[in-house]
């Protein structure tokens, strides 16, 4: 592959961390279902796609390590602080109840899907060959998201409710999956990526039409305030807690082979 | 037999770790073999990139080619320039996964949808009255069914696209 530039590089670099960094999160508040899940597939599915988010970050860390001259892929994912963090608002969320953490992967897992399958086709080959892997696995994630979403939307009065409320609140942040980097120009002159509003409009497109068939019904997206900042480095409350807990193990002693 | 043949024959006693008949080439894992000199290079693409077999498999490719006359060193890569699917398992792979008791996941089109996952005959009893009960079993590579005919749970290797 030709050299990179030192602005392309800036602006790749940025773009892995934030998808690699919402996996990491996002993997972790999976796994606080394990055990607890309401049915066993359930828990065995919570469990499943956090195993597959971790495989994810460590793919996307794992390129920053060996294209981008980034530490190794522990090291990146256990010694940064919550300011180097570019993970957004939604996974940093507690899992809350199931309503929530459903309504969560359903929003960010269908993003995930349509991000990946644009990457399939970037210019930065490393990235396209790791995006067409992880297309083909968050397909499973997203048919889980929606049989789900479909059940509950249309089971009983209460889960209607309680699924159309977690939907109220969840859009906001789902929102600030698509906030924009200070690069969006430069990935999208470099055929890297088409932008991260290109995606929230395809992601709209698609949503839509399961939200409906679940019975619920879309928030008016324009009267919404996205949930920015992550991809800026400024978190909720629940980050920091959860990067304590993660790192417990690896803070006794960061040299130690596993 | 020149020495990459060798290695690929080789490469067949190192077995998925959790499903001991099959091997890593008939599950379709191995993407390169190439020797120069004494040196082996072995390329191998993962079935999920989560699985945590990777490493375990890894080392035993090394271990096992390293064993071969006139290889003095091995290096196994981990690439996803050749994307892992379902449809790279080969038939003597299916056979073997129905002998141990997984239903082999059906070829696919590239495109995956809940009709194609649901698909499954039973590995015990061939029937295809069978359910999905789970898209998530107990590993990430395979989903859980049930027999309506043999009233046996039984698991897939899951197609992946």
């Amino acid at each position: 592959m030709e050299a990179l530039s030192s602005l392309h590089k800036e602006a790749i670099r940025e773009f892995l961390y934030k998808m690699a960094d919402d996996q990491l999160i996002l993997g972790h508040r999976n796994s606080e279902w394990t055990g607890l899940g309401p049915l066993l597939e359930e828990d065995i599915a919570f469990s499943s796609m956090a195993q597959d988010k971790l495989g994810h970050a460590l793919a996307l860390y794992t390129i920053l390590h060996e294209h981008l001259g980034e530490k190794d892929p522990d090291t990146i994912a256990f010694t940064r602080n919550e300011r180097e963090l570019r993970c957004c608002h939604l996974v940093e969320y507690p899992i809350g109840g199931y309503d929530f953490s459903l309504t969560r992967h359903f929003l960010f897992d269908t993003a995930e899907h349509l991000r990946f399958e644009m990457l399939a086709g970037s210019a930065f080959e490393p990235l396209a060959q790791v995006a067409r892997k992880i297309k083909g696995e968050i397909k499973y994630h997203v048919l889980h998201a929606q049989t789900w979403m479909k059940q509950l939307g249309s089971a009983t009065e209460e889960s209607k409710a309680r699924m159309q409320s977690a939907l109220n609140e969840t859009m906001p942040l789902a929102l600030g999956i698509f906030e924009a980097s200070p690069f969006e120009a430069e990935l999208a002159e470099h055929n890297i990526f088409a932008g991260e509003h290109e995606l929230r409009n395809r992601w709209l497109e698609v949503i839509a039409p399961t939200v409906a068939d679940a019975g619920l019904v879309l928030p008016d997206i324009d009267a919404l305030t996205p949930a920015y900042g992550g991809r800026q480095g400024y978190h909720t409350e629940y980050l920091q807690p959860l990067l304590t807990e993660m790192t417990e193990v690896f803070r006794i002693d960061p040299t130690v082979e596993w | 037999m020149t020495p990459e043949e060798q290695i690929w024959q080789a490469l067949d006693d190192v077995k998925d770790p959790e499903i001991p008949k099959v091997s890593i080439v008939d599950l379709g894992m191995i993407t390169e073999v190439r020797v120069d000199g004494g040196n082996a290079f072995v390329t191998m693409t993962p079935t999920f990139a989560g699985c945590p077999a990777i490493h375990v498999l890894k080392e035993s490719i090394a271990e096992r080619i390293n064993q071969l006359e006139g290889i003095n060193h091995t290096e196994v890569k981990v690439s996803f320039e050749v994307p892992w699917n379902s449809n790279r398992i080969s038939d003597r792979g299916k056979e073997l996964l129905r002998e141990s008791g997984f239903a082999p996941p059906p070829v696919h089109e590239g495109y995956i949808e809940l009709t194609v996952i649901s698909q499954a005959a039973c590995p015990f009893c061939g029937s295809n009255n069978t359910v999905m009960q789970t898209p998530f079993g107990p590993t990430l590579c395979r989903s859980i069914h049930y027999c309506n005919h043999c009233l046996q749970a039984f698991e897939q290797f899951k197609p992946v696209a």
